[in-house]
C-alpha cells in the first residue's frame, strides 16, 4: 500500500524552480527521509504534501488523497510539523497540547497512548511555558502536538535542527518506535548521519532529487575506493594528494582528508610513500567504506571544499 | 464547535499572558479619557486679565466686577499701561483691557468710548476664547445700562450668541465620541491585525491552516475576544464620560451601544483585512497606526472640524468610517437624536463593514502565499 505518491511534482516561483519535477512513492509504515542541504527544495516538498502550498505541475497523493482537490479531508488526517518552532512560547506544555488536540475534534485522554512515549518525559514540565523550554523539549512537545489526532501520515520538516546531538539521538529513537506501530512518516534533515536512521531516503540538492535508495544502497553506490587519509599537515597533504597521477577528488571531511583514487584496487602503501617524498611524514592512509554524505559529495561536484581532480 | 472554543480560549490565555497587550487594552483607554478630560482642553480657566483703568468710574469698576465674577478669568490688579508687555513676557497676564478716560461719560452720551482689549497671541486659541469672553462681559453691561435708561437712546442691535448643547463649549463632551472611535479603532483594527499576523511570523498559521479548521472559524476566533473587550471598554469609557466628566448621554443608551458594537465590527474587520495583506506584526502595526489611527484622528473631525478642511481632504475623510461613526454617537449622546436622524451615516457604516468583511474573508488564504 502507498501512503504517498508524487509525480513529476514540481514548484516554480516565477522563473526560478525551487523544485524540479520530482517522482517518488512512500510505502505505508515506511520511514522516509529527504536528505539535503539548506535550500535544496525540502521544505517545498513538503509544503506541497501538507496542502499549504499549490503545486505548478504535477501530482500528489498522501494517504490516496489528492493533495491539491482533496486538501480538506487530507487535513484530518495529516500530521505536520513545520520546520520552524511553531507552538505558543506563551501557553504551557499542557495548554500547547490541549489546544491542538481540540481543534483536530480530539482530546489528550482519547489519544493518549500515541504519545504516551514522548509526553512521558514533558509531563514533569506539564506546567511550564512552552518558550521556556529547552531546545529537544520543545520538539518534543511539537512532535506531540502534531501526533495528538491520530494523523495517518506524518510529516515532519527538519525536526532535528537546533536540537542538541542527545536529543538528536532520543528523537529518532521515538520516530523509529512510531514507524514500528505502523506510522508513516515522511522526515527531511540536513544531517547525513541521521540518513542511516531511515527506511530509505532521497538525497535532494537545488530542486533535484540525485537518488533514493535505502542508506546502505546509497553508500554502496560510492563507484570508487575511498580512502581515509589523517596528518597533522592536513594542507601539505592535500596538495600532495591532488597532484597524486591517480587521484579522483580529496576533500577535508571532518579532522581528516577523504581521498578517492580512480583505480578500482589502489594500493596504501603507495599513496603513504607519496605523501612522505611530498614532506607528509605522519600519514595514515585506510582504506573506508563510504558514507551518504560522500556519495553526496560525489553526486554534487560544485560543492564547495571539494578538488575535482578528475 | 468545541475546535472553536478551544480556539478562543487560546486566544484569552495570549491576552491575559502579555503584558503589554493588557495596558494598551484596558490602560490605554482610560489613560485618554483622562487626558482629554483633564487635561487636553479647548476651554480656558483661571487666564490672569490685567486690568488698567484711567477711568475709575462706575461704568469701568461694574464691567471690571463682571470679568473678576466669571470663572474663567482673574483679574490681575496694578499693571500699568506702559508694563502690559512685560506682563504678557512675564506670563503674569494673558489679557490686557484698558478702559479710557471719562469711560463713563462718553459712554452715557453716546460717543462710543474705547475699549482696549490687548491679548498674547502666543496660544491663538485660548486668545480667541478670551477676547469672546471680555467682549461678552462689556456687551452684556451696555444692554443693562440701554435697559435702566430707559430706552433714552436709540437702541443698537446687539447680537446674542449662544452655544446650543454645549453652552459651556466643554471640550470633553465633543472629545468623548472621538475617544470613543480612537480607542475602538486601535483595539479592533491593530491588535486583530498583530494578532492574526503574529500566527503567520512564529510560524503557528501553518499548523492552523493544517487543521480541520475553517477560515471563517480562525477569523471568528481570532477576533471574538477582541469584540467582547471592546465592548467593555466601551461601557468603562461610557461610565467615566457621564459619571466623572458628566457628559451627558441624551439618546437612546441602547442605540448608542448597538452603534459602538456596529463600528466595532467594522474596525475588526479592517484589522482582519490588513492582517491578510500582510505578513509581519510590524508591518502591521505601521500600516494600522499610519492608516487608521492618523485618519481617525485627524480627518473624522475628532479634533479638527470636517467642514474646515480644503476640498480634497474632505472627500478623503469620507472614506474614514470614524468620520461616519462621530457623527452617528455625537448626534446620540450630545443632541439625543434617534435612528431617523442618523439612518443614513449609519448606512454607510454597514456598508463599510460588509465590504471589509467580504475583502478580508477572501483575502484570507486557506494555504500559504508563495
Amino acid at each position: 500500500m502507498t501512503a504517498v505518491d508524487i509525480k513529476a511534482l514540481e514548484k516554480r516561483f516565477g522563473k526560478t524552480a525551487a523544485l524540479e519535477p520530482v517522482t517518488f512513492s512512500v510505502a505505508e509504515g515506511e520511514l522516509f527521509g529527504l536528505i539535503g542541504p539548506d535550500g535544496a527544495g525540502k521544505t517545498t516538498l513538503f509544503r506541497m504534501l501538507a496542502t499549504l502550498v499549490l503545486p505548478t505541475g504535477g501530482t500528489a497523493t498522501v494517504d490516496g488523497l489528492d493533495v491539491v482537490r482533496d486538501y480538506r479531508e487530507l487535513r484530518n488526517r495529516l500530521g505536520y510539523m513545520p520546520g520552524r518552532f511553531a507552538l505558543y512560547q506563551d501557553l504551557t506544555v499542557a495548554e500547547n497540547l490541549k489546544f491542538f488536540a481540540s481543534i483536530f475534534g480530539a482530546t489528550i485522554e482519547s489519544n493518549y497512548e500515541m504519545i504516551r512515549d514522548i509526553y512521558g518525559q514533558l509531563e514533569p514540565f506539564r506546567d511550564r511555558r512552552a518558550g521556556a523550554l529547552s531546545g529537544g523539549m520543545k520538539q518534543k512537545l511539537a512532535l506531540s502536538c502534531a501526533l495528538i489526532h491520530r494523523p495517518r501520515v506524518l510529516l515532519l520538516d527538519e525536526p532535528t535542527t537546533g536540537v542538541d546531538a542527545v536529543s538528536r539521538l532520543e528523537f529518532w529513537d521515538v520516530l523509529t518506535r512510531l514507524r514500528d506501530s505502523g506510522l508513516t512518516i515522511l522526515v527531511s534533515t540536513p544531517y547525513m548521519d541521521e540518513a542511516a536512521r531511515c527506511d530509505r531516503v532521497a538525497l535532494i540538492q537545488d530542486g533535484h532529487i540525485l537518488e533514493i535508495n535505502t542508506p546502505t544502497g546509497i553508500e554502496d553506490s560510492y563507484p570508487l575506493p575511498l580512502l581515509s587519509v589523517k596528518s597533522s599537515d592536513r594542507l601539505t597533504a592535500k596538495r600532495a594528494l591532488e597532484r597524486f597521477p591517480f587521484a579522483y577528488s580529496v576533500y577535508p571531511f571532518g579532522e581528516e582528508l577523504h581521498f578517492t583514487d580512480s583505480r578500482a584496487e589502489p594500493s596504501v602503501s603507495e599513496i603513504k610513500t607519496w605523501l612522505h617524498e611530498a614532506g607528509v611524514a605522519d600519514a595514515e592512509v585506510t582504506v573506508i567504506r563510504a558514507g551518504i554524505e560522500d556519495v553526496f559529495m560525489h553526486r554534487m561536484p560544485t560543492v564547495e571544499g571539494q578538488t575535482g581532480v578528475a | 464547535m468545541k475546535a472553536f472554543r478551544g480556539f478562543v480560549i487560546k486566544e484569552f490565555f495570549h491576552i491575559f499572558r502579555d503584558r503589554r497587550t493588557l495596558v494598551i487594552l484596558f490602560g490605554m483607554p482610560i489613560i485618554q479619557m483622562m487626558l482629554f478630560g483633564y487635561a487636553i482642553r479647548n476651554e480656558v480657566q483661571d487666564v490672569q486679565v490685567a486690568v488698567v483703568d484711567w477711568a475709575h468710574d462706575s461704568a469701568s469698576e461694574a464691567i471690571t466686577d463682571r470679568l473678576e465674577a466669571s470663572r474663567y478669568l482673574q483679574v490681575v490688579p496694578g499693571i500699568e499701561h506702559q508694563d502690559i508687555e512685560r506682563a504678557f513676557r512675564r506670563g503674569e497676564a494673558k489679557v490686557a483691557v484698558t478702559f479710557p478716560r471719562n469711560f463713563e461719560r462718553d459712554l452715557i452720551l453716546g460717543e462710543s468710548p474705547t475699549v482696549q482689549v490687548i491679548t498674547d497671541a502666543t496660544d491663538p486659541n485660548t486668545a480667541n476664547t478670551v477676547l469672546a469672553y471680555v467682549t461678552a462681559a462689556i456687551g452684556t453691561y451696555q444692554i443693562e445700562v440701554l435697559t435702566t435708561s430707559g430706552g433714552a437712546r436709540p437702541a443698537s442691535i446687539v447680537l446674542e450668541p449662544r452655544m446650543r448643547f454645549n453652552p459651556e463649549l466643554r471640550s470633553v463632551v465633543l472629545f468623548v465620541p472621538g475617544l470613543i472611535a480612537l480607542i475602538l479603532m486601535l483595539v479592533c483594527a491593530l491588535m486583530t491585525s498583530i494578532t492574526i499576523t503574529r500566527e503567520k511570523e512564529i510560524g503557528t498559521m501553518e499548523i492552523l491552516l493544517v487543521s480541520p479548521l475553517r477560515p471563517g472559524q480562525i477569523i471568528v476566533g481570532k477576533v471574538m475576544p477582541y469584540l467582547v473587550l471592546s465592548l467593555v471598554n466601551v461601557v468603562t469609557i461610557l461610565l467615566l464620560a457621564s459619571q466623572v466628566f458628566l457628559v451627558p448621554i441624551r439618546g437612546s443608551l441602547t442605540l448608542l451601544l448597538a452603534e459602538c458594537f456596529l463600528f466595532i465590527i467594522c474596525a475588526l474587520a479592517l484589522g482582519i483585512f490588513i492582517s491578510t495583506r500582510t505578513s509581519t506584526q510590524q508591518v502591521a502595526m505601521m500600516i494600522s497606526l499610519a492608516g487608521l489611527l492618523l485618519p481617525t484622528v485627524i480627518l473624522s473631525g475628532f479634533i479638527f472640524p470636517v467642514a474646515s478642511m480644503p476640498a480634497p481632504l474632505q472627500i478623503v475623510s469620507h472614506i474614514v468610517p470614524a468620520k461616519w461613526f462621530l457623527i452617528v454617537i455625537r448626534g446620540i449622546m450630545i443632541k439625543g437624536v434617534g435612528l431617523e436622524a442618523i439612518w443614513q451615516e449609519t448606512l454607510v457604516l454597514v456598508g463599510m463593514t460588509t465590504v471589509f468583511l467580504v475583502a478580508s474573508v477572501r483575502g484570507f488564504n486557506v494555504r500559504l502565499a508563495d
